[in-house]
């Protein structure tokens, strides 16, 4: 992956808005976090190949970066968003991560299914 | 000895930081060991260190780890149940159990390692161990293999008491670093650190890397 340019990520979600979408989103701060630190509150979720038609999408911040995504019913929204990648497959590939390397926060989108 | 010893856990390299030195002892004393390995990590945060992945390729790589690993183990017998990384608990636990209850029997094991459930910290940890006993606790009284079983969660001696096992791994320290350096994606961070400490003479390091210690899971009590 490389650090995200967002004009060409913004010419990206132009492109694709309005195809009908699989998405994988997911945030998480990995499931020792509360083990290693008690005090810490972990949380995470993910969603993987729920499919999706955006109206407008939209790239913002000045990195990390946010994106939100609307549809006809509703909205899509991510955050800490640091690196990107346009795979062999076209899929459009965007994850955040920490300090350590450590990944924090993924949005991709992609024409067919990922793997379960 | 062992007659065979089947290892069961969800990630790749689950096998490495608690086990690997067991597992060493065992396969250079010529006993076959099955590893069942139920995921590939495919949500691991670690990408490795410079990134080498990332979320669709992070499967492919990590199985390569996997397989790398299991050889450095002198593991021949690898199987991968193809589940995804933080579903175990939420899969059909018939199903899982089924499986395993399979691969028992096939490979007829005396002595079956894999997590304490309950007291393992990570869910797909603890979905694992207890699939396996539920597993283990179908077949007949009498002719139940051992179980012994890893916990790490915080306070888990105060509940447990002391682990029963103690392996003294020393003579397969070395190797034991090399099978968790194998996994690099998830390692890279922090292998150097862990051999400067051992060299360093790092009490904490060193008690991880020449003793491993479980719990004898009461199989036998159980209906």
């Amino acid at each position: 992956m490389k650090p995200i340019d967002p004009k060409l990520v913004q010419e990206h979600l132009i492109k694709v808005a309005g195809q009908a979408l699989y998405i994988h989103l997911e945030t998480t701060n990995g499931a020792y976090a509360t083990h290693k630190n008690e005090a810490f509150f972990s949380a995470g979720a993910f969603i993987r190949n729920v499919q999706l038609t955006f109206l407008q999408g939209k790239i913002t911040g000045k990195g990390p970066y946010r994106i939100g995504l609307e549809t006809e019913q509703g909205w899509l929204y991510a955050e800490g968003l640091t690196e990107w990648e346009l795979d062999s497959k076209g899929r459009l590939l965007l994850a955040g991560h920490d300090a350590e390397g450590k990944l924090a926060v993924a949005l991709q989108m992609s024409a067919s299914p990922f793997p379960k | 000895m062992e007659q065979h010893v089947l290892v069961v856990f969800p990630h790749p390299d689950d096998e490495a930081f608690g086990v690997a030195g067991t597992i060493l002892s065992h396969t250079q004393a010529g006993t076959p060991v099955t590893y069942v390995c139920l995921t590939l990590g495919e949500m691991g945060r670690n990408m490795g260190r410079p990134i080498i992945a990332n979320r669709e390729t992070l499967p492919s790589i990590r199985k390569k780890e996997l397989e790398e690993a299991a050889r450095l183990l002198g593991i021949t017998d690898l199987r991968r149940f193809g589940m995804r990384d933080k579903t175990v608990e939420f899969t059909d636990q018939i199903a899982l159990q089924n499986r395993l209850f399979d691969v028992i029997e096939e490979v007829d094991p005396s002595l079956i390692i894999t997590f304490y459930p309950g007291y393992a910290v990570h869910p797909d940890h603890d979905a694992t161990g207890a699939a396996v006993i539920q597993a283990v606790q179908r077949l007949p009284k009498g002719s139940r293999p051992k179980v012994h079983a890893l916990a790490f969660s915080n306070g888990c001696e105060e509940m447990l008491g002391e682990p029963d096992v103690i392996n003294d791994i020393t003579p397969y320290t070395a190797q034991k670093i090399k099978v968790i350096e194998a996994h690099t994606s998830q390692t890279a961070g922090m292998i150097e650190a862990m051999k400067q400490g051992y060299k360093a003479e790092d009490k904490d390091i060193i008690e991880r890397l020449t003793i491993e210690r479980f719990w004898t899971y009461p199989v036998a009590e159980g209906d």
